[in-house]
């Protein structure tokens, strides 16, 4: 806010609301003086939205990982393989499930807007909204690999996915080498979000 | 999923049309124009471009995984990489 006393020679920090904060804030409240929802409602849909998090989709991996009959129904019907596992994925109108291999690797990007497994994965990180994911998860793959720590072979295969329609999109990341004898809830560990849109691999050990 | 009505079948070559017209279009701008596979058939689904403006989106419209070659693309890339794009069937036409 602009005042006069702001006005003293050198700039302040702004605490000012963008125009789209400002625009959905005076969207909610004719919303509630209208009486078309309620603040309850609303706090239902933010726990709603918040009890969605990466930690359904590393239940998943894993759970395919240890269970070839599971990973082979994940992949044929996704939404009901969720449902065998307690999963609610039903919000999504088509679910892909996309398998890696060693000679294989695909990531997932919306290049229009944001298009993202919610349901699955909760929230997308604010850099997979960015402009510099969207042009060069594209144009460079491999480069944005390399960002995070994936530095593949060249005769790996690369394929990105743009979910550009109704198609929502879920990495299924190799196993990683050693983990023969872990048990599933360990595993589940080692499966990050990053490596569910496929920037990376998995862990190969479970983070401090 | 009914592919009976499908316009293409996976491994036929398609070509993105190149247009340029306002509204709610999912087809992204670098691909259009281009030439690529179709690689699976997703199904019917209701047309984008009209539920953006509050119809209904009918007639549905088959949407396709639409694959290309990175190289194809853009002028670097590796050989084997391929780019995949959920396409609508209206976007696509037969290409040699």
């Amino acid at each position: 806010m602009n005042t006069p006393s702001d006005e003293h020679g050198h700039d302040h920090p702004k605490n000012e609301l963008s125009h789209y904060a400002k625009r959905i804030y005076a969207i909610r409240d004719l919303l509630l003086e209208k009486g078309v929802i309620s603040e309850k409602d609303i706090q239902c849909q933010i726990d709603y939205q918040e009890a969605r998090s990466p930690a359904n989709g590393a239940k998943l991996v894993a759970r395919a990982w240890v269970d070839p009959a599971f990973k082979a129904r994940f992949i044929a019907d996704p939404k009901a393989a969720c449902a065998e596992m307690g999963i609610d994925a039903t919000a999504i109108n088509e679910f892909v499930v996309l398998e890696n291999k060693e000679n294989l690797r695909h990531m997932v990007v919306c290049t229009l807007c944001s298009c993202y497994p919610r349901p699955i994965l909760g929230r997308p990180p604010d850099w997979y909204k960015s402009f510099n994911y969207r042009q060069r998860s594209v144009v460079d793959p491999r480069g944005v690999m390399r960002e995070f720590g994936l530095h593949l072979p060249e005769d790996v295969e690369v394929r990105v996915h743009d979910s550009t329609a109704d198609i929502r999109y879920l990495v299924l990341p190799l196993r990683p080498k050693g983990t023969e004898d872990w048990s599933e809830a360990d595993l589940a560990k080692l499966v990050t979000r990053d490596s569910m849109i496929g920037v990376m691999d998995a862990l190969d050990s479970i983070p401090e | 999923m009914n592919a009976d009505v499908a316009r293409f079948r996976p491994g036929d070559r398609v070509k993105v049309k190149f247009e340029d017209r306002p509204g709610h279009i999912r087809t992204p701008w670098y691909i259009r124009g281009k030439t690529g596979w179709i690689e699976r058939i997703h199904g019917e689904f209701l047309n984008p471009e009209s539920l953006a403006f509050g119809r209904d989106g009918l007639p549905k419209k088959t949407l396709y995984l639409v694959a290309f070659n990175q190289s194809d693309l853009w002028d670097k890339g590796n050989n084997a990489d391929k780019l995949l794009v959920d396409i609508y069937e209206h976007w696509l036409d037969p290409a040699a």
